[in-house]
């Protein structure tokens, strides 16, 4: 009876000398990294430049916003540092506890007092001056806690797919947070959610059918959610504003069409840094949070826009990369289910900018202003590190599975 | 489990998570690919179009309505001037950016600060046409963009108020704009010369986009009457735009491309003024004296309704003063005007003060036609030593036609039968003239030289004055007759079929029979100024003018040059000879002659004692013309080589009576005469005659006076008016 299943071909196996985990650093994923504070400094001017002459947000300070972003990304890098340097079974150790304290945020943003309502949502937390947005949170507490269930279930029956009885308590993970989302109601989150949670189960290994089951449930939801009416009209107005402006002239048909202008206007290499009239005169709604890769439209053109694609599809390729080579399910599943938070909530938020994804507040990573967003990437650019780390500081062999005795521990 | 390469060697999960994997992967660069592909085609294939409307976005054109130009009397004194006005309008493309009860507030408190009821500002923001828009002038008959004027000619203050709390008004814009402005040199109304402005109907909007003329904006004042409407087209300059560079709240950022506005051209009249303010007070006070006066025909004072004055250079025709009464005050225009003024304007009880008299006012001319008579006759068989009986009253037919209050003269000459304005001396001319055409049998074909005469006066014709409106007058020859008769007999005929003895009935009758025929009457009456023959005072003046000068007949001319803001001549308004007066020019010359005799010891007489005529020889000719159902109207010709005074008084008694002093004092003025001295230093303008040269425009922009050529003359008298020129 095999103790060990390799998860990764023994290629490695002989290959030179073992390595030691003190050289880990230089195995950090330097690119990934790159990719990272690229997409931060550029967020950085772009926030700037949103906010320049917002005298209304600012309060006549030009650079106010600016800070406040360098100190949310440095904040954001502090906790991503710490999550990238702390050993593997104490993320494992502490995911069933931020997974529960995101699901009690997003309880909370219904209590009066705590919760506020912003722009017809109840998606924010005031917490002694500090506003949070718990669902930014969940996104990362869902994925760690799937990867959890996931990971406990398959390793307890030393396998390393994940059959149909492991994806029910995994959906159900889901399923909570999910339903609180909805009754924000946060559309944009909760497709980042349903898309991510997807994915992950995707990933895992389950069969393809509960891969249709669940794209057909979820589709059934929709209707469901429409049908019943827990959709306000208005709402749905909101929601297909991007095909047509003139269903919400005021609101989001107005943001998608002065967004779309912003963009427009940008050409080929842009107006310049500082320099974008849509922008610098804020004829774009929201524009250094939801909206903010506008200002890179605008100012920066067709090349600066493309570079932050481009940085994106990196940061995928490299998370992607990192979930295939991770040495267990908790890495793989929780690699894939970030890859696929951060690249659809990047496509649905650059689709909203560009009119073809529907205006759904998501910020997108990195990059827009927000405090929780930030921390909330960051540290999950902490966690693919740290997958990173474990499975480059290793010798290449494949990962240990637990005993009972091990996983008794938990 | 098949051992094979090492990949494949793992378990068929971590196979079936690699395809996913790989799944996922492609999705992803399908989305960016989507992501890229989007942005190529909104930033590179559509980029223009969005580049345009950011443009749009980013920038609010704002016309710039030109300065318009002045108009100067002949020294340079503005008569027509601008003057900044804080106009506040609101932007409708960015007030309905305001919630409905956000926009009722904003308009109630801006209603409140303007003075003016919140019901006129809303209805003033409706489009013309619009849905619950109230007829035109209250809705808004400009472009849709451009914002709309709520309040006009406000008080600084408040537009600063305005200005300072834009937080407090959105969408609404306290500026200045430049308004018509009449200084008023010497006291001068001249209403009737300079005309007035009002804004641009969206029809004439709509016709200027379609001539591609850029020079009338939704915003632009059209000149709608005198000078301002003759020269519009110079005046009025062309509108520059300023784009303004606007944030999503419509606050101005900064300016942006901007095309400066060109300021209308300077209309520079021969108007002088000094003569316009004097001739303006006396036509006043010859009224005013008529009022007061008991007119001995119908036992009641003198309506003296309205009169005309007008002072003519006989060497060009150019008007050196036309007043008109009753006037206007054209500063009632200025800001839009109000129903009441309007209606007042156009009332016949205060006798229509928008009509200008001296061109639009008809009358028959009465004894100042005669000198024309006399030389249509002297030029066709009749010499100066004609002599004809002067009797007091000459019978034609059956009906005995007076001279006036009966006087007789014996046998007299031309020159007499003028200076003492013999009618029984004329008749005689007429019914001769009459009988050698052929009596009842001539027809319209058949020559008359007094009719010809007349003609080539200028009579019954425009004069072709560079003022719109301008009437025709009409001479009631043969074929005139003819024409009435056809016009009208199917009326009269009617008339005359119903029972009743009375005038009218009478009259019906006959003219349905035969009221083609021109009879002896009609021949007598003409010869007089009487009857259906009427013309208009600038005519008159025109015709004596001609007499003046030798026989050249002159389209009378107010404008004298336009010149750009700077001071170059843009276009010199030639004068323009009309006709050269058909008679020999010693007939000219004779009555000439004749006329100067008339202050002498003729009509004019009683009012000229102790003027130096030996001086200043003033040729005259009196005129009461009787007029159907109401009193006589009183004319008064005179003139000198340099200058043609015409006045007339509707309602007023009889020429030198009403005008006379008055008369006398114009030309007091005009030469610079105290007493029985004449002092051309004196003289209202400088070196007495009417300037050749055009005012200049100095390096400030100011307008100099011109410089007067002539030597010994006292230019520096004249005060030296200043003003300062658009631009």
């Amino acid at each position: 009876m095999t103790v060990s299943v390799p998860l990764r071909p023994a290629r490695r196996v002989g290959s030179g000398p073992a390595r030691s985990a003190q050289t880990s650093w230089p195995r950090l994923d330097w690119l990934l990294l790159a990719t990272v504070a690229a997409l931060l400094v550029l967020g950085g001017l772009l926030v700037w430049s949103a906010t320049l002459h917002r005298v209304d947000l600012t309060g006549g300070d030009d650079a106010a916003y600016l800070r406040k972003q360098a100190t949310n990304a440095g904040i954001g890098v502090v906790l991503a540092a710490v999550v990238a340097a702390t050993d593997h079974r104490w993320l494992r150790l502490w995911a069933p506890v931020l997974y529960a304290a995101s699901v009690v945020g997003l309880a909370l943003v219904f209590v009066p007092g705590v919760g506020a309502t912003i722009n017809g949502s109840h998606s924010w937390l005031l917490i002694g001056g500090l506003s949070l947005q718990p669902a930014e949170l969940a996104k990362f507490g869902v994925v760690l806690g799937m990867a959890f269930v996931l990971a406990e279930r398959s390793e307890a029956h030393l396998r390393q797919s994940v059959n149909a009885v492991d994806v029910v308590p995994a959906l159900a993970i889901a399923a909570v947070p999910a339903l609180l989302i909805l009754a924000q109601p946060d559309l944009g989150t909760l497709m980042v959610l349903t898309v991510t949670v997807f994915g992950v189960v995707g990933l895992s290994g389950a069969p393809k059918r509960w891969l249709f089951l669940l794209a057909g449930g979820g589709a059934a939801v929709v209707v469901a959610a429409v049908q019943s009416g827990l959709l306000a009209g208005y709402q749905l107005d909101r929601f297909g504003a991007f095909t047509d402006p003139s269903l919400d002239p005021r609101g989001a048909g107005y943001n998608t069409q002065q967004a779309r202008i912003a963009i427009g206007n940008g050409g080929l290499t842009g107006q310049g840094l500082f320099n974008g009239t849509q922008t610098q005169a804020g004829f774009v709604p929201e524009q250094h949070t939801d909206f903010v890769f506008t200002v890179a439209g605008e100012e920066l053109g067709l090349a600066g826009a493309a570079a932050i694609v481009a940085l994106f599809a990196l940061l995928l390729w490299r998370a992607l990369r990192i979930a295939r080579r991770a040495e267990d399910l908790f890495g793989r599943v929780a690699a894939v289910g970030i890859a696929c938070w951060f690249g659809f909530q990047a496509f649905q938020n650059i689709g909203m900018c560009l009119g073809i994804m529907p205006v759904t507040g998501v910020p997108l990573p990195l990059v827009s202003y927000g405090g929780t967003s930030m921390f909330a990437s960051l540290t999950a650019v902490g966690l693919l590190l740290n997958i990173h780390l474990r499975t480059a500081g290793r010798p290449g062999h494949g990962v240990v599975v637990r005993n009972r005795m091990a996983r008794s521990r938990f | 489990m098949t051992a094979g390469t090492p990949r494949a060697t793992g378990s068929p999960a971590y196979d079936l998570s690699r395809t996913r994997l790989v799944v996922i992967q492609v999705l992803v660069i399908a989305l960016m690919a989507t992501l890229l592909g989007r942005l190529w085609y909104l930033q590179v294939a559509s980029g223009d179009a969005y580049q345009a409307q950011a443009a749009e976005n980013a920038v609010r054109d704002v016309v710039v309505q030109p300065q318009r130009g002045l108009i100067v009397d002949a020294m340079g004194r503005p008569m027509a001037a601008s003057r900044q006005s804080w106009v506040v309008s609101v932007d409708r493309t960015l007030l309905a950016r305001l919630r409905e009860h956000q926009q009722d507030r904003l308009l109630r408190r801006v209603a409140a600060l303007v003075d003016e009821p919140y019901r006129d500002i809303r209805d003033r923001l409706l489009l013309c046409g619009a849905e619950g828009a109230q007829p035109p002038p209250r809705c808004w008959n400009g472009s849709p963009y451009q914002p709309v004027p709520v309040a006009k000619d406000i008080d600084e203050r408040v537009a600063v108020d305005i200005q300072e709390r834009r937080e407090d008004f959105p969408a609404v814009l306290a500026e200045q704009q430049a308004v018509r402005d009449y200084p008023a040199p010497f006291g001068i109304n001249a209403a009737h010369v300079l005309g007035y402005l009002s804004p641009a109907t969206a029809d004439e909007y709509e016709q200027a986009r379609r001539d591609g003329d850029r020079t009338v904006t939704s915003q632009s004042q059209v000149g709608r009457a005198g000078v301002e409407k003759q020269y519009d087209k110079w005046l009025r300059g062309v509108p520059g735009s300023d784009g303004m560079a606007v944030d999503s709240q419509g606050r101005v950022l900064g300016a942006d491309r901007n095309r400066r506005p060109r300021a209308g051209a300077t209309l520079v009249t021969s108007i002088d003024a000094r003569v316009q303010a004097v001739v303006e007070r006396e036509l006043k006070t010859s009224i005013m004296g008529a009022r007061q006066t008991v007119d001995e025909v119908t036992g009641r004072r003198y309506e003296a309704t309205s009169g005309a004055a007008v002072v003519l250079d006989p060497g060009n025709g150019s008007i050196v003063a036309m007043a008109s009464y009753p006037t206007y005050d054209p500063q009632v225009w200025v800001g839009g005007i109000s129903d009441d003024q309007l209606s007042r304007l156009y009332s016949e009880r205060a006798a229509e003060p928008l009509l200008s008299r001296p061109t639009q006012a008809q009358l028959a001319p009465g004894s100042t036609f005669k000198p024309f008579m006399a030389m249509g006759a002297l030029s066709n068989g009749y010499s100066p030593a004609t002599r004809l009986n002067c009797t007091s009253s000459f019978t034609v037919g059956n009906r005995a036609y007076k001279n006036f209050e009966s006087g007789a003269y014996g046998y007299i000459g031309f020159d007499r039968a003028m200076q003492v304005s013999c009618n029984t001396f004329f008749y005689r001319l007429g019914y001769d003239f009459w009988v050698k055409a052929g009596g009842d049998d001539a027809t319209v074909k058949t020559r008359d030289p007094l009719v010809e005469g007349a003609k080539s006066a200028g009579f019954g014709h425009e004069t072709g004055v560079d003022l719109p409106g301008e009437a025709s007058g009409r001479i009631a020859d043969r074929r005139w007759k003819l024409q009435y008769w056809k016009d009208n007999k199917d009326y009269y005929c009617e008339v005359g079929k119903e029972p009743g003895s009375d005038f009218l009935h009478v009259f019906a009758r006959e003219f349905c029979i035969d009221g083609y025929d021109f009879r002896a009457g009609d021949a007598v009456n003409f010869v007089i100024g009487q009857g259906d023959t009427i013309i208009t005072p600038l005519q008159l003046a025109t015709g004596y003018a001609a007499i003046a000068n030798g026989g050249t007949l002159w389209e009378p001319r107010v404008g004298k040059a336009l010149l750009s803001p700077s001071g170059e001549v843009i276009r010199t308004i030639k004068a323009k000879v009309r006709a050269r007066l058909p008679f020999p020019r010693r007939v000219v010359d004779y009555v000439d002659t004749a006329l100067q005799g008339t202050p002498v010891d003729g009509t004019l007489a009683w009012k000229m004692g102790g003027f130096p005529l030996n001086k200043v020889p003033i040729r005259g000719k009196t005129g009461t013309a009787e007029v159907y159902g109401k009193q006589t109207t009183s004319w008064l010709s005179t003139y000198t080589k340099d200058y043609v005074v015409v006045m007339m008084v509707e309602q007023g008694g009889t020429g030198s009576g009403t005008s006379g002093d008055s008369m006398r004092r114009i030309w007091e003025a005009l030469y610079g005469i105290d007493e029985e001295k004449v002092r051309p230093a004196e003289s209202l303008i400088p070196g007495t005659t009417p300037p050749t040269r055009l005012p200049s425009v100095d390096a400030r922009g100011l307008i100099e006076p011109p410089v007067i050529a002539a030597a010994g003359t006292s230019g520096q008298a004249a005060a030296r008016p200043s003003s300062r020129g658009p631009g």
